[in-house]
């Protein structure tokens, strides 16, 4: 329902019944002729549509990732960016800006510097010696705090590319073409059924790294895959839009609100909810302030900080 | 057939030696209780015999060693029931109860109806039927101390392994999960070890007492012949009574001598 929406609202105004005849009419034996013109045929096939099945795609990978990093870490707020994806995408597409590379690159870049950040990450985590999550994350945050800091001396030095850069940190899925689904497309295959298969691992991953050991699960390996599964995931995904923050934690958490805690429910569904949430916040970016777009990491930034603080209070009343 | 032997065994953490070179024989379909002062290596042991840490020395369940098992292969072997599980937040028992049957699933297998039918009966052993739904943090301590046998129950193990089953658990709660836990051992000829800090319950329930202290066996046999004055005196420092109790096993009484 989202993607129609997302697919039917845009500034060139195409009519809407005219666009859902075009759109039926390039289904396999159903011939429904629509009055669009050429150029509107183009708007809706080439920038509309491409859009809302992108922003599908990425609001599914950041969701599988959260949920996935949730699970392995134990910790319900943790998010994709929890160990240095965001800062080592951010440096990569920083540095091609600032380089006054070929645009191109920024994806490539980008993708490179989040796995690049999260392997170093586990190079550190596990140099400290023990393989636990905690480890991991405190890792992480070392990671993270280096790259930005990074960041921002080359954004210092550069500081002509800083509009740019900055485009990129909010995150958008615009000026986008079927070239960045195309993109994503294989990596989002590939981490989202490596997440889905171990969903009943992470559920026991639930106890502790001890007793799953005692239930026949090895923690650490099981950690090992989710986390090269999600990274992959979420590292694709600011590729093709930047950072969108936010999206990883709040549906993950809406789903554990409404439909339970196991990750045998919570990951499947969130192949859903992600890509209806994304793709509904990138229709909100664009309507209200319409001709001009609201960055969609700003929308779900809006709609994610204050959700973020309220499940912090729901989860903390409980007993 | 599913008897433990260790030999040689030594665990160390960090550089610092916890059992220095412990042997152990304990018979299939045996109860064996672990007893020894706080610190003594208790809980290493059971974590030990249940591969879930790593040692020197060789442990071999039913004859076969547990280095040549992979980690599913010894969860079909041993369940472990440590001493303060972790209780996920949102898990119904029926959920927690489900875990026991990991070992048993393959890497991309669900539960099918044989699992169903162990979980099902581990709850109604356990007398769950009624909180089945209910999610753990709702549950009362001894409640929640028979939903953590029942997932140890669900593993269908022939060995079980409790460490502290009782500490958290007041009189009443304590003998009715040793009750439960000997109900289990006859109904289904398993081999059980508790490590267990209440003497005069570890009398009553166990076959067979290992007395530990710094890692080290320092006592083994009949509890009779374990528990005496002189040994709990010199090894856990306290000063106690031991009487015979007259429905079998022995009476630990502690003493206090009051300065006047």
């Amino acid at each position: 329902m989202m993607s129609t929406i997302g697919v039917l609202v845009g500034p060139a105004g195409l009519d809407p019944v005219e666009s859902i005849k075009a759109l039926l009419d390039r289904l396999p034996g159903v011939s429904i002729p629509s009055s669009l013109s050429p150029q509107q045929e183009a708007i809706l096939f080439e920038l509309r549509l491409p859009r809302v099945v992108l922003g599908g795609l990425v609001g599914t990978m950041l969701a599988l990732a959260g949920g996935a990093y949730q699970g392995v870490f134990r910790n319900p707020l943790a998010d994709p960016y929890l160990l240095g994806a965001a800062a080592g995408a951010g440096l990569g597409a920083t540095a091609v800006i600032a380089a006054d590379g070929p645009r191109g690159l920024v994806p490539l870049a980008a993708f490179a510097g989040a796995m690049g950040a999260v392997a170093l990450t586990y190079a550190v985590g596990r140099s400290v010696g023990e393989r636990t999550s905690t480890t991991l994350i405190l890792a992480g945050v070392a990671v993270a705090s280096f790259l930005a800091a990074a960041q921002t001396f080359v954004l210092q030095r550069n500081s002509d590319s800083l509009q740019e850069v900055y485009g990129f940190i909010l995150g958008s899925l615009a000026t986008v073409g079927w070239s960045d689904v195309a993109l994503a497309a294989p990596y989002a295959l590939i981490a989202g059924v490596g997440i889905i298969l171990h969903r009943r691992m992470l559920d026991v991953l639930a106890v502790g790294d001890e007793e799953a050991m005692g239930l026949g699960v090895s923690a650490p390996s099981v950690r090992a895959r989710v986390v090269l599964a999600a990274s992959l995931s979420t590292a694709a995904a600011v590729a093709v839009s930047g950072l969108i923050g936010f999206v990883g934690i709040i549906v993950p958490h809406l789903i554990r609100m409404t439909a339970g805690v196991s990750y045998r429910i919570i990951l499947p569904l969130a192949i859903l909810v992600g890509a209806a949430f994304l793709i509904g916040a990138d229709v909100v970016g664009r309507t209200v302030l319409a001709p001009a777009e609201l960055p969609i990491g700003v929308v779900t930034a809006f709609l994610g900080a204050p959700f973020f603080l309220l499940v912090l209070r729901t989860s903390r009343s409980r007993p | 057939m599913s008897g433990i032997q260790a030999s040689e065994l030594v665990v160390a953490f960090n550089g610092t030696t916890v059992i220095h070179g412990l042997d152990v024989s304990i018979a299939s379909g045996e109860w064996v209780g672990v007893i020894g002062p706080n610190g003594s290596g208790k809980s290493t042991l059971l974590r030990a015999l249940a591969g879930a840490i790593p040692f020197s020395g060789t442990v071999q369940i039913g004859g076969v060693a547990i280095h040549d098992l992979d980690e599913r292969q010894r969860a079909q072997m041993v369940a472990l029931v440590p001493q303060r599980p972790v209780i996920p937040e949102g898990f119904t028992v029926t959920d927690y109860v489900y875990l026991g049957r990991s070992p048993h699933l393959r890497f991309l297998a669900s539960e099918g109806p044989s699992d169903a039918g162990a979980v099902a009966n581990a709850i109604e052993v356990l007398e769950l039927a009624e909180m089945a739904g209910r999610r753990l943090p709702t549950l009362s301590g001894g409640e929640l101390q028979r939903v953590i046998l029942a997932r140890a129950i669900a593993q269908q193990t022939p060995v079980l392994l409790l460490d502290e089953p009782t500490t958290s658990l007041d009189l009443g709660h304590q003998q009715q999960a040793l009750e439960l836990v000997e109900t289990m051992r006859r109904s289904r000829e398993l081999t059980v070890v508790t490590a267990i800090h209440d003497l005069t319950l570890a009398s009553q329930f166990c076959d067979r007492l290992v007395m530990l202290a710094s890692g080290r066996v320092v006592g083994e046999g009949e509890p009779e012949a374990v528990l005496t004055e002189e040994s709990i005196g010199l090894h856990y420092g306290a000063d106690v009574s031991v009487q015979r109790d007259p429905g079998g096993g022995i009476a630990v009484i502690p003493l206090r001598h009051r300065r006047s």
